[in-house]
């Protein structure tokens, strides 16, 4: 809409280049566009191809500076400079984009491929003991439970705690403590995982002289979720209406009450989402898994004794064994990972859909 | 705020005055109860900060005792032989693998994030807008130990083909020389931080480009603008600082990472003038590649580098955030 907008004006500026009589600038067909991409595309895979080269990357690479360089090319051209510009400006939008794309579609395309040829029932069932790596087999059972007692411990400690400071910051919070508060969250939102991994170790273990458990993974990842559960919360939390809370308050309701009857179920959808999200991202977490838990190859299901494997940890032990067996076995363990974590986000983005709108007025 | 909410609480049920006692007893009651839930909410704020306090005071500890066994200089020794009597070891190769991959990635990512940020913001069509920012967020859901395995067995030999090519080129530079071998190098690493990167970077550019007023953008299509005139005079000197704050995100989120480069690089305790040649390591990668054979002083050397990366990340993280509440402030 906005080009049709655009075309009139343009045309009427004293000084740009456009043909004599007429008051329109000539302009390329709408096609034009696509057909460049085509012939771009075209002489980049041949000339890929007849130079040898071997890697697609540089032929994807050399049709997308070919699209470019044919599009400012032609633009000038034909509509002057101020228009090859702005088309130049355009295709190398759409190139970032598309940029972006590809590694995402070939990530999720390698990891269904190369994972489905080994994900079955009896690799969803089965430990690895009593695997060697360099044999085809096992499953990762062991890792499950051991992703599922981590995630679920840490979200019952990140998940209160995290709620509570955003409502204190947006119901209670006034003044310096808020403040530091609310800066110190978003910091902590940047903590690499193996820092919040190195303070639990030194705590824990070294110091309190802990053995390695499923446990203390969880306090590391609570680490972790406490500050997205508290930004998310707190988003939610502001967007309740005012009136809500003085129409409550207004009725002899007290503060707390108003807190837990009135705000917190206006809210409730958008705050399920924001755990779900943590819960999705520290799921995938390793790097404290490595330092804490130390992995295993054996089904343990008590997560406050010994050491137990969970699904990241699992794929960096089957991608560092090194071997073709391990590698499916890998990619499959990638496969089940992705899943759970994508489930979960589609799962919360679902509710934050279902339960929005309420909010607002 | 006790007592705001306990007068509000008074008056409106009775016609009227109600008689003080019993009031004054309802009062009470709500006190209490307030008063434990502002507890806890205070309480569950304040531990938060007491975290981040202990993980600093944890870290200082026990890196004070590993530095006080160390016989090399904790910056500028190039080797770390923690577990050896007696220990030496030094952070020089890893603060030099850890900076140069999170610039590569840098100087990869913020220029397609801002592409890509623009290209949802103005030029997708808007029925297209959301579901591409929900394809870019689900880069970011991607765990980071899926990329590292991606980009070991998938991006790692496909990108000994433009190593080479780049070796041709400008390996005389001494930076681009590339000795054929698996390309599990700090450059590779860069590109793999870059594509994890792009997702923060854009969603919080994003958001500043679609806030740029609306009255200026059309102002400039008025004075006969083309689009791009109008992003380059309306759109990117608004988001400025915007997107300097992301890109420090981003920054933070890159020098953090762990997985993805421990399973990726393969790791060298020195300094080689090529980027594309295997070698080097990060602060993140080593901790996580040495732990398994490390002994109590080499567990105390790698937090000691652990709490540098702590700094660190906590330098870049504070300076975006005040970067973004000072543009709050300014543009509330």
């Amino acid at each position: 809409m906005s080009e049709v907008a655009m075309d009139q004006p343009s045309g009427a500026v004293p000084g740009a280049r456009r043909s004599s009589s007429s008051l329109h600038q000539p302009r390329l067909p709408r096609w034009a566009p696509a057909a460049i991409a085509a012939a771009a595309l075209a002489v980049g895979v041949g000339i890929g191809a007849g130079a040898g080269l071997s890697s697609r990357i540089q032929w994807g690479l050399l049709a997308a500076v070919l699209y470019v360089a044919g599009t400012f090319a032609l633009a000038t051209r034909v509509e002057g400079v101020r228009q090859a510009k702005d088309r130049l400006a355009t295709s190398l939008v759409w190139v970032c984009f598309l940029l972006a794309v590809v590694p995402l579609v070939s990530l999720i395309w390698e990891t269904v491929s190369r994972g489905s040829s080994v994900l079955d029932g009896g690799f969803l069932s089965h430990s690895m003991g009593g695997v060697l790596t360099i044999q085809p087999g096992g499953g990762v059972y062991h890792a499950i439970i051991g992703t599922l007692e981590q995630v679920g411990i840490a979200t019952a400690i990140a998940a209160p705690i995290g709620l509570l400071t955003a409502i204190y910051l947006v119901e209670y919070g006034r003044g310096r403590l808020a403040k530091a508060v609310t800066f110190f969250v978003d910091v902590m939102t940047g903590i690499p995982s193996i820092v919040a991994g190195l303070f639990v170790l030194s705590f824990w273990i070294l110091m309190l002289d802990n053995g390695y458990s499923g446990f203390a993974g969880s306090m590391a990842l609570a680490i972790l979720m406490m500050p997205v559960v508290v930004r998310s919360t707190e988003e939610m939390l502001k967007l309740v209406p005012n009136e809500l809370r003085e129409a409550s308050l207004a009725l002899g309701v007290p503060k707390w009450r108003t807190i837990l009857k009135v705000v917190l179920p206006t809210a409730i959808g958008g705050i399920a989402t924001g755990v779900m999200l943590s819960v999705a991202r520290i799921a995938g977490e390793s790097a404290p898994i490595v330092l804490l838990v130390f992995g295993s190859q054996l089904i343990n299901n008590n997560p406050f004794e010994g050491a137990q494997s969970s699904l990241p940890y699992y794929i960096y032990e089957q991608w560092a064994a090194g071997n073709d067996a391990s590698y499916d076995r890998a990619w499959a363990a990638a496969l089940v990972l992705i899943a759970f974590v994508m489930i979960l986000n589609l799962v919360a983005r679902g509710i934050a859909r279902w339960k929005a709108p309420k909010a607002g007025r | 705020m006790d007592i705001t909410s306990a007068t509000a609480a008074g008056p409106p049920p009775g016609p009227g005055n109600a008689p003080d006692p019993a009031e004054r007893q309802g009062g009470t009651t709500t006190r209490l109860g307030d008063r434990i839930f502002l507890g806890l909410s205070r309480g569950s704020g304040i531990l938060l900060l007491a975290i981040m306090a202990a993980i600093a005071v944890f870290l200082t500890i026990r890196a004070a005792s590993a530095l006080s066994h160390n016989e090399g200089n904790f910056f500028t020794t190039f080797e770390w032989r923690a577990n050896s009597t007696p220990p030496v070891f030094g952070i020089a190769v890893l603060a030099f693998g850890t900076v140069v991959s999170s610039v590569i990635a840098m100087a990869i990512a913020v220029p397609v994030a801002i592409g890509i940020a623009l290209f949802i913001s103005h030029y997708a069509p808007r029925k297209l807008a959301t579901p591409l920012s929900y394809v870019i967020d689900l880069l970011a859901a991607v765990p980071s130990i899926v990329y590292g395995l991606w980009g070991a067995l998938f991006l790692v030999p496909h990108l000994g083909g433009l190593y080479s090519w780049l070796d041709d080129y400008f390996g005389w530079t001494g930076i681009f020389a590339y000795h054929d071998g698996a390309a599990r190098s700090l450059f590779t690493i860069g590109i793999l931080l870059a594509i994890m990167i792009l997702p923060i970077v854009t969603s919080v550019s994003r958001e500043v480009f679609l806030q740029a007023p609306k009255m200026h953008e059309e102002a400039a299509l008025a004075l006969g603008a083309t689009r791009w005139e109008v992003i380059r005079t309306a759109v990117l000197p608004f988001g400025r600082s915007g997107v300097i704050s992301a890109s420090m995100l981003g920054l933070g989120r890159a020098l953090g990472e762990t997985m993805a480069v421990a399973t990726v690089l393969s790791p060298s305790f020195e300094i080689g003038t090529s980027l594309l040649d295997p070698g080097g390591g990060t602060f993140a990668q080593n901790i996580a590649s040495s732990f398994k054979e490390s002994g109590e002083i080499g567990k105390d050397a790698l937090i000691a580098s652990g709490l540098v990366l702590f700094v660190l990340t906590l330098l870049v993280n504070g300076a975006a955030r005040l970067i973004i509440a000072r543009r709050k402030e300014y543009t509330a």
